[in-house]
C-alpha cells in the first residue's frame, strides 16, 4: 500500500499541529532577547541580555523561586510516602473495597484546584492555621499524592506476588521483605513519581493561589504580575524554564532508551 | 591439665555450639509433618475436606491429583501462607497454628520458581542466610557450596534471567536448601520443563532428597512423576484423600474407582455384584459374569465397577471354561516401542484395550480379528466409585 | 483486611493504613465536608461565629441568582434586553465556553491521534512524541503566557498581518466572541494535550487488523471511523473530554491572562468572593457549585460513553 493521499494529508496536518504547539513557545523565548520594552519579537530591535540581567536583579523573583522550591520539596516529601502507601494498600484489596478506595484516591485529581485550595484553607483555618505556604503544601499534596499513587500502582501490578511469599518463606521478616524485595522493584516508579510531584508542584497555580496568603510562588507571581505590567524579564524567566524542561526531556529520553536497550539485551541472553 | 577435663570442656562447647546453631537455623535435622482433621473453606467452596495424614521424617511424600483437588491448598497450609479453617498442622510434633511462614522450618519451591530478578544467583541462594544476619563472605562461600551440590558451579554472578529453565530449577532448590529446612515443599516444580529435562530432574530431585535427608512434600498431577519419585503417595480428589500408600500398592491395589482411573490405564466394566464371600465375588455385567477380587469397603449392595489393567489382559482363541473371558473384535494395534496397545470392541460396542510386551515370537492379534480376552480373578478388581469421581473417560 | 496483615505484617500495614487515612481523611474528605458545611453559613465577624446569628441558610447559594443586570443580546439586527443575575450569567457562559473549547479540542485532536497511532512512520514517532512532550512539561503558565504575548495589541500577530497587508490597524484579538476569543484560544492551546494523550493511548491499543478488516469489507472512511475506531476509543475520548472540560471550567490563569474588558470567568468570581469581599462562605458555596458541575459532567460523560470511573484516570 503506497502512501495514500489521505495519509499524506494527515501527516502534514500532524506536522502543522506540532508547529502550532511549539511556535508560541519559541516566540516567547525569542522575546526574551529582543531589545524592546514590550515583550514581542517583532519588530526586532536587536539582541540583548538586559532582560536576563533585570531578572537576576529582581529580588521578589528570587524569593518566589526559593518559596517554590521549598514548597515543591515539601510536597515531594509528603506525597511520595503517602502515594506509595496508598498504592500498596489498594493493590492488596479486591472487589468493591478496592474500587471504592481507588475512586477516593483519584477524586482529588478530578477536582478543580480552586475547590481544593478553598477547602484546605477553610479547614485549617478552623485550627487557627493562617493562610500560607504550609497550607499550600497540604493542598497540593492532596492531589499530587494521587499521581504518585498511580505510578507506583502501575509498577506494583507488574510485581510477582510469589516473590513476597518466597522471601517470607526463606525467613525474612516483613520489614526485610519490604526493604530487599518490594521497594527495590518499586524504586523506578517512586523516583518517577518524585520527579512528577516536583514539577506538578512548581507549576501549580489554582490551589496555591487560594492558600498562599501573603507569600508567593513563581507561578503565582508571574500570573499576577501581568495585571500590573510586565517587561520581557518574564520572558527571560520563561526562556530559562523552557530550557530546563528541554534538557530534562532529553535526559529522560536518553535514560529511557538506555533502560529499554538493557532490558532487550538481558532478554536476548536468556533466550 | 588432665586430658579428660579438656575432653569434657570440648564436649560442652560443642553442645553449646549446636544449641546456638539450632536456635538460629533450626534443628538442621528433618521433621515429620502431620495434618490432623484439616479442613479449608474458602468463601464459596470447600477446598480441603477433613484430611488427616502423617508424613515421616526424611520421607519423599507426594500429593497426586487433578487440578482443583486441594493439593496446592494443603501445601500452602503447611508452609504457613493460609491457616486451616479447622484442624491442625504439626511439624515435628509442634502445632504450627499462628506461626507465620517466615518462622516455620519449611522452604518452598514455587511453581514459577519466584527467583528474585534484581539479585544475582548467589544473592538469591544466600537470601535466607542474609536475613538471618550472616556476613557477606560466609554467605558467598555457602552459596558456592550449594551451587556445587546442585551441580551448577560457577554461575553465581549471573542473573536468573540469564539461565535456562533447568538451571533456574536448581538455583531454586539451592536457595531453599540454604536455610536448612526440615521440610521442603515442592509445588509442581517440573511442570514447565520439557520431557527429557523433566525425566532428568526427577532423578536429580530424588538424589538430592536422599543426600540431604530432608522431608520432601511434593505435589503434582503427573502420576508418572509421583510413582517414580516417592516413598509414599496420597491420591486426592475434590479435597478428600482417596488413598495413601506406597507407589506399588497405589498402582496394583487401588482403593477405589477414582484411584484406579487416575493412575495408569484401566478397562472399566459397569455392572452389579451378584454374590460375595471373603474378599471375592461374582460381578455381572452386560459382557458376562466374572470372578473378581473385592476392593476396599465393597459390600453386597455397593455401587462398584470392575477394573482390569490392560497389561493384565491376555488373548485366547478358545478360552477355558471358568476363566474370565470376553469375546472381542480387534480394531487397531498401536506399536509403541517396547510394548504394543491393542484396541478392541466387544459385542456391545464397548471399548477395551490390552497391552502386550514386544515379543516377535508372540505377536498380538491383527486388526479385524475376532478373538477373546481373558484375565485372572486376582487382577480383576471390583472397586467402589468414590463420590469424587472427577475423572470420567467417555466409553 | 486480615489478608493485609498476613502479607505485610502489622507494622507495615498500620503505617500504610495510617498514611492513607491521613491523606484521604485529613487532606481530602474533612476539608470537602467542611467546605460543604461552611457554604451554608452567613458571613459573620469572628466574634459572632457560633453565636445566635450563626445558622444554616441557603443565601450563599441563592446569591447566584440575585443581582440582576440588564443584558442585551443582539441576533442579526434585532436585540433583546433581559435582566439576568450577573453571577448566573457568568456561570452559564463559563460552562458554555468550556464545552465549546472541549468540542473544538476533540475535533482537532482526533485526526492527530489517529495519525500518530496508525499512519505515521514508526521511525519518526518517538521524536515527534518527544517534541510533543515539551509543551506539556513546560507548565500551564508558560503556555498561556505565550499567547498573551502573541495576542497583545501590538504583538507579533498584529505585526505579521500588518506587514502582509492583511490588516491595517492593530486589532484587539481578545475582544472577539463577546470578549472571550482570547480566552478560547488560550484554553484550547493550553489544554489540548490533555485530550491528545488519552486518545492516542486508546488508539494504539486498537488492533490494526480490525481497521484493515473494515476496509476490506468495503467500509468508507466515515463508516470506518464511526463504527470501528471511535467505539474502541471511547474511554480515551471520555477521559480527554472530562479532563479538558474540568480544566477549562476551573481555570484561573488563562482567563486572567487573556482577559478582555468584557470577559469574566466563574473562577474569577470565586476569587473575588475570597480575596476582595473576604466572604469565604460565599466563596465556599460558589466553589461547591463548581465542584458539583464538574462532577455532573463526569457522570454524564460516563453514562453517555458507557465507561467506568477507572478508565477515566490517566
Amino acid at each position: 500500500m503506497a502512501t495514500k493521499p489521505t495519509h499524506v494529508i494527515l501527516q502534514g496536518y500532524s506536522y502543522i499541529f506540532l508547529v502550532y504547539l511549539l511556535l508560541p513557545l519559541i516566540v516567547m523565548c525569542g522575546a526574551a532577547f529582543n531589545d524592546s520594552r514590550f515583550p514581542t519579537i517583532l519588530p526586532w530591535n536587536g539582541f540583548t541580555w538586559r532582560w536576563f540581567i533585570e531578572l537576576y536583579n529582581d529580588d521578589t523573583i528570587w524569593q518566589a523561586t526559593i518559596n517554590t522550591g521549598m514548597v515543591a520539596l515539601a510536597v515531594v516529601a509528603l506525597s511520595v510516602p503517602i502515594g506509595t502507601a496508598g498504592a500498596i494498600l489498594v493493590n492488596s484489596l479486591k472487589g468493591r473495597s478496592r474500587a471504592l478506595l481507588y475512586a477516593s484516591m483519584i477524586a482529588p485529581i478530578l477536582t478543580p484546584g480552586a475547590v481544593i485550595g478553598i477547602s484546605t484553607l477553610l479547614f485549617w483555618y478552623k485550627f487557627n492555621a493562617p493562610a500560607g505556604l504550609q497550607i499550600s503544601v497540604l493542598a497540593q499534596t492532596s492531589f499530587i499524592a494521587a499521581y504518585v499513587m498511580l505510578m507506583v500502582l502501575a509498577r506494583l501490578q507488574s510485581f510477582d506476588g510469589a516473590l513476597e511469599e518466597a522471601a517470607l518463606d526463606l525467613g525474612a521478616s516483613h520489614a526485610q521483605m519490604l526493604r530487599r524485595i518490594l521497594l527495590p522493584h518499586l524504586y523506578p516508579a517512586i523516583a518517577a513519581g518524585a520527579v512528577l510531584a516536583f514539577f506538578q508542584s512548581v507549576e501549580n497555580f489554582n490551589a496555591t493561589q487560594f492558600t498562599r496568603g501573603a507569600s508567593t510562588t513563581l507561578t503565582v507571581y508571574v500570573g499576577s504580575k501581568v495585571r500590573t505590567g510586565i517587561t520581557p524579564s518574564i520572558c527571560a524567566l520563561a526562556a530559562i524554564m523552557i530550557s530546563i524542561t528541554i534538557v530534562g526531556a532529553i535526559i529522560y529520553e536518553i535514560v529511557r532508551r538506555r533502560v529499554l536497550a538493557r532490558d532487550l539485551a538481558l532478554q536476548a541472553l536468556a533466550a | 591439665m588432665p586430658p579428660h577435663f579438656c575432653y569434657d570442656g570440648l564436649i560442652t562447647l560443642f553442645k553449646r555450639a549446636i544449641v546456638i546453631r539450632n536456635s538460629i537455623w533450626g534443628t538442621g535435622m528433618t521433621a515429620s509433618v502431620e495434618l490432623r482433621d484439616v479442613t479449608m473453606d474458602f468463601a464459596k467452596y470447600r477446598a480441603v475436606d477433613d484430611v488427616s495424614v502423617k508424613i515421616n521424617p526424611g520421607e519423599f511424600f507426594s500429593f497426586l491429583g487433578p487440578s482443583g483437588c486441594g493439593k496446592t491448598t494443603i501445601l500452602r497450609m503447611v508452609s504457613g501462607f493460609i491457616e486451616p479453617t479447622q484442624g491442625s498442622i504439626l511439624i515435628g510434633d509442634k502445632d504450627m497454628k499462628g506461626i507465620g511462614p517466615n518462622k516455620r522450618p519449611t522452604a518452598m519451591i514455587f511453581q514459577n520458581l519466584a527467583l528474585f530478578p534484581l539479585m544475582t544467583v548467589w544473592e538469591n541462594i544466600s537470601f535466607g542466610l542474609e536475613v538471618r544476619g550472616m556476613d557477606k563472605a560466609k554467605r558467598r562461600a555457602r552459596a558456592e557450596e550449594l551451587l556445587n551440590l546442585v551441580e551448577l558451579p560457577g554461575v553465581g554472578d549471573r542473573f536468573a534471567s540469564q539461565l535456562s529453565g533447568g538451571q533456574r530449577q536448581r538455583v531454586a532448590i539451592a536457595r531453599a536448601l540454604a536455610v536448612e529446612p526440615e521440610v521442603m515443599l515442592l509445588d509442581e516444580p517440573l511442570s514447565a520443563l520439557d520431557l527429557k529435562l523433566r525425566q532428568h530432574m526427577r532423578a536429580e530431585l530424588r538424589a538430592i532428597q536422599k543426600r540431604t535427608n530432608v522431608t520432601f512434600i511434593y505435589i503434582t498431577h503427573d502420576q508418572g512423576e509421583a510413582l517414580a519419585m516417592s516413598d509414599r503417595v496420597a491420591v486426592m480428589s475434590r479435597g478428600k484423600i482417596q488413598q495413601v500408600d506406597v507407589p506399588q500398592k497405589i498402582y496394583n491395589t487401588p482403593a477405589n474407582g477414582f484411584v484406579a482411573s487416575f493412575v495408569g490405564e484401566n478397562n472399566k466394566f459397569s455392572g452389579q455384584l451378584s454374590s460375595i464371600s471373603k474378599g471375592e465375588g461374582k460381578f455381572k455385567s452386560d459382557m458376562g459374569e466374572f470372578a473378581v477380587t473385592l476392593g476396599e469397603g465393597v459390600a453386597k449392595d455397593s455401587k462398584c465397577r470392575l477394573y482390569v489393567r490392560p497389561e493384565n489382559v491376555a488373548f485366547a482363541a478358545k478360552p477355558k471354561p471358568g476363566v474370565n473371558a470376553v469375546p472381542v473384535t480387534v480394531e487397531s494395534v498401536s506399536f509403541e516401542g517396547n510394548f504394543a496397545t491393542v484396541y478392541m470392541r466387544d459385542k456391545k460396542g464397548h471399548r477395551l484395550s490390552a497391552e502386550v510386551r514386544n515379543d516377535p515370537t508372540n505377536l498380538p492379534p491383527q486388526a479385524g480379528t475376532s478373538t477373546n480376552i481373558t484375565f485372572n480373578q486376582d487382577k480383576a478388581l471390583a472397586l467402589l466409585d468414590s463420590e469424587a469421581v472427577a475423572y470420567e473417560e467417555k466409553d | 483486611m486480615s489478608e493485609l496483615f498476613r502479607r505485610y505484617g502489622s507494622g507495615i500495614t498500620f503505617t500504610a493504613i495510617g498514611l492513607t487515612a491521613f491523606w484521604l481523611l485529613v487532606l481530602v474528605i474533612f476539608p470537602y465536608a467542611g467546605l460543604f458545611e461552611q457554604s451554608f453559613r452567613p458571613y459573620l465577624p469572628v466574634t459572632e461565629i457560633n453565636g445566635p446569628n450563626d445558622h444554616y441558610f441557603l443565601t450563599n447559594y441563592l446569591v447566584l441568582f440575585s443581582n440582576p443586570q440588564d443584558m442585551t443580546f443582539g441576533f442579526g439586527g434585532a436585540s433583546v434586553t433581559v435582566p439576568l443575575p450577573i453571577h448566573l450569567w457568568v456561570f452559564f457562559i463559563t460552562i458554555v465556553y468550556s464545552c465549546l473549547a472541549t468540542l473544538i479540542v476533540l475535533l482537532i485532536c482526533y485526526p492527530i491521534a489517529y495519525c500518530l497511532a496508525k499512519v505515521m512512520s514508526p521511525g519518526l514517532l518517538p521524536t515527534y512524541l518527544l517534541l510533543l512532550v515539551i509543551p506539556l512539561w513546560v507548565s500551564e503558565l508558560m503556555r498561556s503566557f505565550s499567547w498573551y504575548i502573541i495576542l497583545s495589541l501590538k504583538g507579533p500577530l498584529t505585526i505579521v498581518l500588518q506587514s502582509l497587508g492583511i490588516i491595517t490597524d492593530p486589532i484587539h484579538w481578545t475582544w472577539g466572541m463577546n470578549g472571550y476569543s482570547g480566552i478560547m484560544v488560550g484554553l484550547i492551546y493550553t489544554y489540548i494535550l490533555f485530550m491528545l494523550f488519552p486518545m492516542y493511548n486508546a488508539m494504539t491499543s486498537l488492533d490494526s487488523n480490525q481497521i484493515e478488516a473494515a476496509e476490506d469489507l468495503g467500509a468508507g472512511i466515515f463508516r470506518k471511523h464511526w463504527r470501528v475506531i471511535m467505539p474502541h476509543c471511547k474511554p480515551g475520548i471520555a477521559s480527554g473530554c472530562v479532563t479538558v472540560f474540568m480544566l477549562s471550567a476551573s481555570s484561573l490563569l488563562v482567563p486572567s491572562l487573556l482577559a478582555s474588558p468584557k470577559s469574566r470567568w466563574f473562577t474569577e468570581v470565586i476569587q473575588q468572593w475570597m480575596f476582595e469581599t473576604h466572604d469565604w462562605n460565599a466563596g465556599a458555596a460558589y466553589a461547591f457549585i463548581l465542584l458539583f458541575t464538574c462532577t455532573a459532567f463526569v457522570t454524564v460523560m460516563m453514562r453517555v460513553f458507557k465507561v467506568g470511573f477507572a478508565d477515566i484516570a490517566k
